[in-house]
């Protein structure tokens, strides 16, 4: 039998890279996790189950980054935003293929993966963004 | 008691706030613990003073962690215990709340709360990286979520909410930079017009250059006392009445609401409650403008006036020095400047002089109670204290 999955943000992202968004739920008070947490913050239960979250959401807020960190310069200008699942879960992410001055608060929006980056540093974490449909 | 004296402020003083050519992070605190020292001539610092809690917020910039001894050494104060704490923009907020702890035990009788931040010696994409670093990392900083970035995405989430405009973010710019132009100790001693700070370059959207707080070198610290031994170090005091400190998730997007920062909600009502007083009350206050959107905020969660209505505050000029509440009568971040680590106990420095009526051009006239709003990062830590003229 495969040795029980972490809740940790490292299997979060081990699960990103499966092209799989996945949560933790707490079985004691049902509250999803994103990212997973060993210790549920709401009830201090530690058993949870795996579940898999919607891909698709609205956007609820958004920023244009024009001065970017050092590894993001040349992307800049980007959007970036907090998109609400449809299960009711947060998540932040880049938002691409739209023109920045389309983008709206409460347009629909759903995750694209991206191909994972090998690098010799930590962390080896892969992205996602979200984009319209 | 309600608005019993938990600590006394004696002295206090302040570095020159901008670009510090040359000059190492110990180098500019001394130049504070100077200040405090000469404000203060019945204090003998390296006989009364027991303890030091300094602020700071990254080793990345000048390659050096261990603060709290070193700022001591540089101070003149070796062998006193010292200890650096850490909470991002609110990290010299902590050390005063430490200070406040160490003498209301009454372990300690005198002890020193300071801050400082050596930054304008890097880049800007290098010191965006720094400050981003009080961010979360795994979903805000690896996604390429800056600091400016997060308070624009309340920015935004309060426009879509509560209509709030770019020409009200701009009105708080420009109230700060005159106050700022007034103070000599500022970074940028400026005026700016409405239209300047509206056609600035945009930093992140809808925050642009004159939105955002200034990349600054700076130190402050303060001498506080138990409040029954205070008179024996000056006839004015300042009373520290009200404390209050709490935390928040590091990731704004857990949080229900992205117009309001709900650590400094828990920490106002603790210093008020603690003060026994209310947002009426205060005379004159130093809030965390890192953002102008910021300072909106701040009104909203300090109560002086409705959720939605801050913009609206700013734009009336309620706030200005001669308005109904002056806040950030320094200059505030925005002009005075931001050296993360030192702006805590820099707010404190302002509300000390306001209150005992060295303020000079920028004196609230009769100001009797004062409080000082200092956030961490993106809201994960806030600290609230109240203050009266002693
Ligand atoms: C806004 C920001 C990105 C601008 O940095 P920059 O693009 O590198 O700007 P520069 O340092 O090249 O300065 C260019 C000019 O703008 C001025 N300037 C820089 N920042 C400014 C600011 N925030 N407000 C007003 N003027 C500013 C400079 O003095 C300079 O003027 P000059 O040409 O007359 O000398 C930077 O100030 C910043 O990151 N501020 C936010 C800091 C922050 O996030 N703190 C933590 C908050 S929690
Ligand atoms: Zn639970």
């Amino acid at each position: 039998m495969a040795e029980p999955q972490a809740f940790t943000i490292e299997q979060f992202y081990k699960n990103i890279s499966q092209k799989k968004l996945m949560g933790g739920k707490c079985r004691k008070c049902g509250k999803i996790h994103l990212p997973p947490r060993p210790l549920c913050d709401k009830c201090l239960s530690t058993e949870f189950e795996w579940v898999e979250l919607p891909q698709k959401g609205k956007l609820l807020t958004y920023t244009i980054i024009h001065v970017a960190p050092t590894q993001f310069q040349s992307m800049a200008p980007y959007a970036v935003g907090i998109i609400q699942l449809e299960n009711g879960v947060k998540i932040p992410g880049m938002i691409r293929d739209v023109p920045l001055d389309k983008i709206k608060v409460g347009m629909r929006l759903k995750m694209e993966f991206e191909e994972p980056q090998h690098t010799q540093q930590w962390p080896q974490w892969p992205r996602y963004h979200f984009k319209p449909f | 008691m309600k608005g019993k004296p938990l600590a006394s402020i004696v002295s206090a003083g302040l570095s020159k706030f901008g670009k510090l050519e040359g000059l190492y992070a110990r180098e500019i605190f001394a130049q504070a613990a100077k200040e405090a020292y000469e404000r203060c001539p019945k204090l003998d610092p390296k006989k009364d003073i027991k303890a030091l809690f300094i602020g700071h917020m990254g080793e990345s910039y000048e390659h050096q962690g261990h603060t709290g001894a070193t700022a001591a050494d540089w101070a003149g104060l070796l062998h006193i215990p010292a200890t650096r704490t850490e909470a991002a923009c609110s990290s010299s907020g902590a050390a005063l709340r430490a200070a406040i702890f160490a003498v209301a035990s009454g372990l300690c009788d005198v002890v020193m709360a300071g801050g400082v931040e050596k930054m304008t010696h890097r880049s800007t994409p290098e010191v965006t990286e720094f400050l981003a670093m009080a961010s979360d990392f795994p979903f805000e900083q690896w996604h390429g979520i800056t600091f400016p970035g997060l308070f624009a995405l309340m920015a935004t989430a309060h426009m879509h909410k509560y209509g709030t405009t770019e020409g009200q973010l701009a009105h708080v710019a420009v109230k700060n930079h005159y106050n700022g132009s007034l103070n000599p100790k500022a970074h940028m001693q400026k005026e700016i017009t409405l239209e300047q700070a509206l056609t600035s370059r945009v930093i992140a959207w809808p925050l642009k250059l004159y939105d955002c707080s200034l990349i600054t070198d700076g130190a402050s610290c303060l001498i506080l006392t138990r409040p029954e031994i205070a008179k024996r170090y000056t006839d004015t005091p300042v009373h520290i009445i009200g404390s209050g400190q709490a935390s928040d998730t590091i990731g704004i997007y857990e949080r229900d609401d992205f117009t309001s920062l709900k650590a400094a909600k828990i920490a106002a009502k603790q210093a008020y409650e603690m003060a026994g007083l209310t947002p009426e009350d205060i005379d004159v206050a130093e809030v965390h403008d890192c953002f102008t959107i910021a300072e909106i905020i701040a009104y909203e969660d300090l109560g002086f006036c409705k959720p939605g209505e801050g913009g609206k505050l700013a734009e009336k000029g309620e706030t200005t020095l001669k308005g109904r509440i002056p806040v950030n009568t320094s200059g505030g971040l925005k002009a005075k400047g931001h050296p993360v680590g030192a702006t805590g106990t820099a707010q404190a420095y302002e509300i000390y002089l306001q209150l005992t009526g060295q303020a000079d051009k920028r004196q609230v006239a009769d100001a009797e109670i004062g409080l000082t709003h200092n956030v961490g990062g993106s809201g994960a830590t806030a600290t609230v204290h109240i203050y009266r003229r002693g």
